[in-house]
């Protein structure tokens, strides 16, 4: 078996990387979905919903048609860019990010509708760009909610199981993170004891995290006020 | 130079406005909801007309026909909002230094600014420290440092009570030595029309009923009627004779009548005008001067009046008798201008007031004030 500071950092990294890639892109959608008003928006609503509402196991089956070798992004992303998510720690990273993208954007979408839209108004008046004013006054006023979305985010992602497992399966150093090394431990005869320790490295991170963004949290609301 | 030749469908009526505003202070006045906010947001940028032009200094901002509608940020216009609008997330140093618009306009420097509006104990603080008053200071001087050739104030003391109102509107005077800058102020409260204003446009459910010289306007019933009637009374034009006539009174002629009231000099103005503010106002003999009379403490009585204290009496003629529902009623009485007394409905009838009976209307000396 790997030593335990090995699965935990595995995780982290996959966790870390999945919510790193997908914060732009989760920030995008929550932004487009508090301040744009277009038809079909209703669908990209239901789209950025959907592995909340979908089993994991699903979303990684869909995972693996799509980005799989044979998926026609994942050969895409093989040919062009020699990135391969089959087996690797990226995939897991993939599946992490897409599982957490729901809570991720659900937060940061409420943090936006928050900001007074009249600030952003005195924003152009005063010359600003509406990109300006997005990063000067609409994204600052909201770092509560971007924060949130970040930790629930991030939380998701190092519980990660079902989409991980069935996407890129179960690959010691590569994509057996923590949920998939205790649920490895359990299914070996005399792995329990092991498995709880890393039940206890989970629970540990879960509280450093919960922690850190409540510190950050106060330090923000601080700021505002 | 801005020029308006709009039409917006609202909620409840159509904005229709054809206006040329020349450099200078012009209030834009009228009721609440008559569509002000409407012309400030247009002109800003911020609502888009259904039809027409709008063009700041030869420069088409807006025109349906060819296409035209420049965003917010490429418009030569600072606002000033009643909110303040101030960025709670940074200092009033950071709000000050947020403004930024390459225009022809030279920008003032911080330090400019800074001292216009007496901002220097502020810089370091955040807008949700600040008293309301001092949040519009600094909105203006965060629209001022854009170096906008249209400055648009929306109802920028409205939030404020009657001291913090009068300390802003001494800074708001400091703004008329920028003359060649079109400033519109948008306002409900005539009082800081006669005070602020080189010309006035009165508006009325989206519709200019009239614009002009400030004292030009004064008189004219319509204006007197958006005004309503107890709200703010008649407004005098006078002209200052002796600034000090013996017993710390001033002496003023108003359409061959004589006014006495306390030295103007020493007023502090009917908003509590902050000190640092007094220095602009015109008080030298000659100058004119706006008073405001409110109907309240105008009494008439049908002769002279003999051994009383009042020391303004004005003859005139009862131009019209307005009988309102109870006790009251209004008299408009010319006496060169229009003059408004409240009275009871008891007395219209025992004195017999009506349209050309000759009235002598006494004002008390102490309930005088310039409006300017």
């Amino acid at each position: 078996m790997t030593p335990v500071w090995e699965i935990a950092a595995l995780s982290l990294k996959v966790s870390l990387w999945a919510v790193a890639c997908s914060l732009p892109v989760g920030i995008a959608c929550a932004w487009v979905l508090a301040r744009c008003r277009f038809p079909g928006k209703i669908l990209l609503d239901g789209l950025v919903h959907l592995p909340l509402v979908t089993p994991p196991v699903v979303v990684g089956y869909l995972l693996l048609i799509v980005l799989g070798r044979n998926g026609w992004l994942g050969r895409l992303f093989h040919d062009w860019f020699g990135i391969t998510f089959t087996f690797t720690w990226k995939g897991a990273a993939v599946a992490a990010a897409v599982m957490a993208f729901p809570l991720m954007v659900r937060a940061i979408r409420l943090g936006i509708e928050s900001v007074d839209r009249r600030l952003e108004e005195a924003a152009r008046t005063l010359g600003a760009t509406p990109a300006r004013s997005l990063f000067t006054v609409t994204l600052p006023l909201a770092a509560p909610g971007l924060l949130t979305g970040t930790l629930l985010a991030f939380a998701r992602c190092l519980g990660e199981f079902g989409a991980t497992i069935t996407f890129v399966s179960n690959v010691p150093g590569q994509t057996r993170t923590l949920p998939l090394a205790i649920y490895t431990l359990l299914q070996t005869p005399e792995g329990e004891t092991a498995a709880a320790w890393l039940a206890g490295v989970s629970l540990a991170l879960a509280i450093v995290a919960l922690a850190g963004s409540e510190l950050a949290a106060r330090a923000v609301r601080k700021r505002l006020n | 130079m801005l020029k308006i030749d709009a039409r917006r469908k609202l909620a409840d009526f159509e904005w229709r406005v054809r206006l040329e505003i020349r450099p200078g202070i012009t209030a834009l006045f009228g009721q609440s909801g008559a569509g002000k906010t409407s012309l400030v947001n247009m002109v800003a940028g911020l609502l888009t007309p259904d039809e027409g032009e709008i063009a700041i200094g030869g420069t088409c901002v807006f025109s349906r026909r060819e296409g035209v509608n420049l965003p917010p940020e490429r418009r030569p216009v600072g606002v000033v909002f009643q909110d303040g609008r101030l960025f709670p997330h940074l200092s009033v140093r950071g709000n000050l230094q947020y403004g930024r618009r390459g225009g022809a306009r030279s920008a003032p420097t911080l330090e400019e600014v800074v001292e216009l509006l007496e901002l220097e104990a502020l810089l370091g603080r955040r807008p949700m420290s600040l008293s309301g008053g001092e949040q519009q200071r600094v909105a203006i001087g965060r629209a001022l440092l854009t170096a906008p050739d249209v400055l648009l104030l929306d109802e920028p003391l409205a939030g404020l009570d009657g001291e913090r109102r009068g300390e802003v509107l001494g800074f708001l005077e400091r703004l008329k030595r920028d003359s060649d800058r079109v400033i519109v102020y948008v306002t409900h409260r005539i009082e800081e029309v006669v005070r602020l204003a080189d010309r006035l446009v009165l508006i009325d459910r989206g519709v200019i009923r009239s614009s002009g010289e400030l004292q030009d306007l004064l008189g004219r019933p319509e204006l007197q009627a958006s005004i309503g009637q107890q709200s703010a009374g008649a407004l005098l034009r006078c002209r200052i004779e002796h600034i000090d006539d013996g017993d710390g009174l001033s002496r003023l002629s108003c359409s061959g009548h004589t006014l006495l009231l306390p030295r103007l000099d020493l007023q502090s103005g009917s908003e509590g005008v902050a000190p640092s503010s007094r220095a602009g106002r015109p008080r030298s003999q000659g100058a004119d001067v706006v008073l405001q009379v409110r109907a309240g403490d105008v009494s008439l009585s049908l002769e002279p009046p003999r051994q009383s204290s009042v020391l303004n009496v004005m003859s005139g003629m009862v131009e019209r008798v307005v009988q309102e529902d109870g006790a009251l009623a209004d008299v408009v009485v010319n006496v060169g201008q229009t003059l408004w007394a409240r009275v009871t409905r008891r007395s219209v009838r025992e004195l017999g007031l009506s349209t050309g009976v000759r009235v002598y209307a006494t004002i008390k000396a102490a309930s005088l004030y310039s409006a300017n």
